[in-house]
């Protein structure tokens, strides 16, 4: 059965949501693996969930970024495996130079926990094969650094080449260029501040919100199925 | 012998800075001190190094913040100095 790793670092804390959405939506078998435990050639697609690893100390995905797992991490995305980074897990992911950029303290100086719009460019890959350019979606943020800082040389480069998730109406905590995530060229390696475990059943979504999450599982469910 | 190297993490210029910015704008200057023109925050590591002298681990706390990303070169300045 297809498998996926839902990564647990100390601190983490949305492994078990992630779990549940992927049993609930998909077909997918997933499983909550503790970091020290990870090896890549046994999954099929990795999930870095969100949370607090090792107490956002140093700064947010700092200490995690330097951890064994995150070696077999980048042995997972040499094999072709699709990783997701949600939240704590994206932070760990650019503060592991395996995405660009890096993730600050959000503008506004407090945390920030809503519903937001976000707009799917160049959508490619195991993660956003069912979205369209363009496309609009719904997901809900919670974070207290999720200020994404890139300068603006790379951005043009990645606005070329890469899939990119961009905040739409507001920039809720000031990031570079409305980003909210972005993956790999390929798409493989996707990182995002909002929260698609949160926004894929309805039960969990607000009246008149696009639950966007359920595009990304949906995805990574057919794409495992019938590849990129 | 054993020297102690402090290490000075703040944002880079260019890069704004919400907690200083909050210390200046809703403590210091509201509590009338004008002359005080911006407040930048950061983090303060102090290493205590068994070293043969003070050069080697200066240089030693230097080599460490970069690989083990100690600082994000690509939002931070660090200053990393002798303490007394």
């Amino acid at each position: 059965m297809t498998k996926i790793a839902v990564l647990k670092f100390p601190g983490t804390n949305c492994d078990l949501d992630v779990v549940h959405v992927l049993k609930t939506t998909t077909n997918l078998d997933a499983e909550v693996i503790w970091y020290q435990d990870f090896r890549a050639r046994k999954f099929d697609a990795v999930v870095i969930p969100g949370g607090f690893s090792y107490g956002d100390w140093l700064r947010a995905g700092a200490i995690a970024a330097q951890t064994k797992a995150m070696g077999e991490i980048r042995v997972a995305i040499d094999m072709g495996l699709p990783v997701l980074g949600i939240c704590n897990g994206f932070q760990i992911l650019v503060e592991a130079t395996l995405l660009p950029g890096a993730l600050l303290s959000n503008e506004c100086g407090y945390f920030v926990c809503k519903w937001v719009r976000l707009r799917v460019r160049r959508p490619r890959g195991p993660w956003l094969i069912l979205l369209e350019e363009g496309q609009e979606i719904d997901m809900p943020i919670a974070h207290g650094k999720g200020r994404y800082y890139i300068d603006e040389d790379t951005y043009m480069k990645i606005a070329s080449t890469s899939p990119t998730i961009e905040y739409v109406n507001e920039n809720p905590n000031g990031s570079s260029f409305n980003l909210a995530g972005l993956a790999s060229p390929n798409g493989l390696v996707l990182g995002l501040m909002p929260h698609p475990e949160r926004s894929a059943e309805e039960e969990l979504t607000p009246r008149g919100k696009i639950p966007g999450g359920i595009y990304i599982w949906k995805s990574i469910e057919l794409s495992l199925k019938r590849g990129w | 012998m054993m020297y102690s190297i402090e290490v000075l993490i703040t944002n880079r210029k260019n890069v704004r800075d919400p907690e200083g910015e909050t210390i200046h704008k809703n403590l210091v200057l509201k509590h009338g001190y004008k002359n005080i023109v911006n407040v930048r925050a950061g983090k303060y590591l102090l290493f205590s190094v068994e070293a043969q002298n003070a050069e080697n681990a200066l240089e030693l706390v230097k080599n460490l913040c970069l690989k083990l990303r100690i600082y994000n070169p690509i939002v931070h300045d660090i200053e990393v100095r002798l303490h007394d």
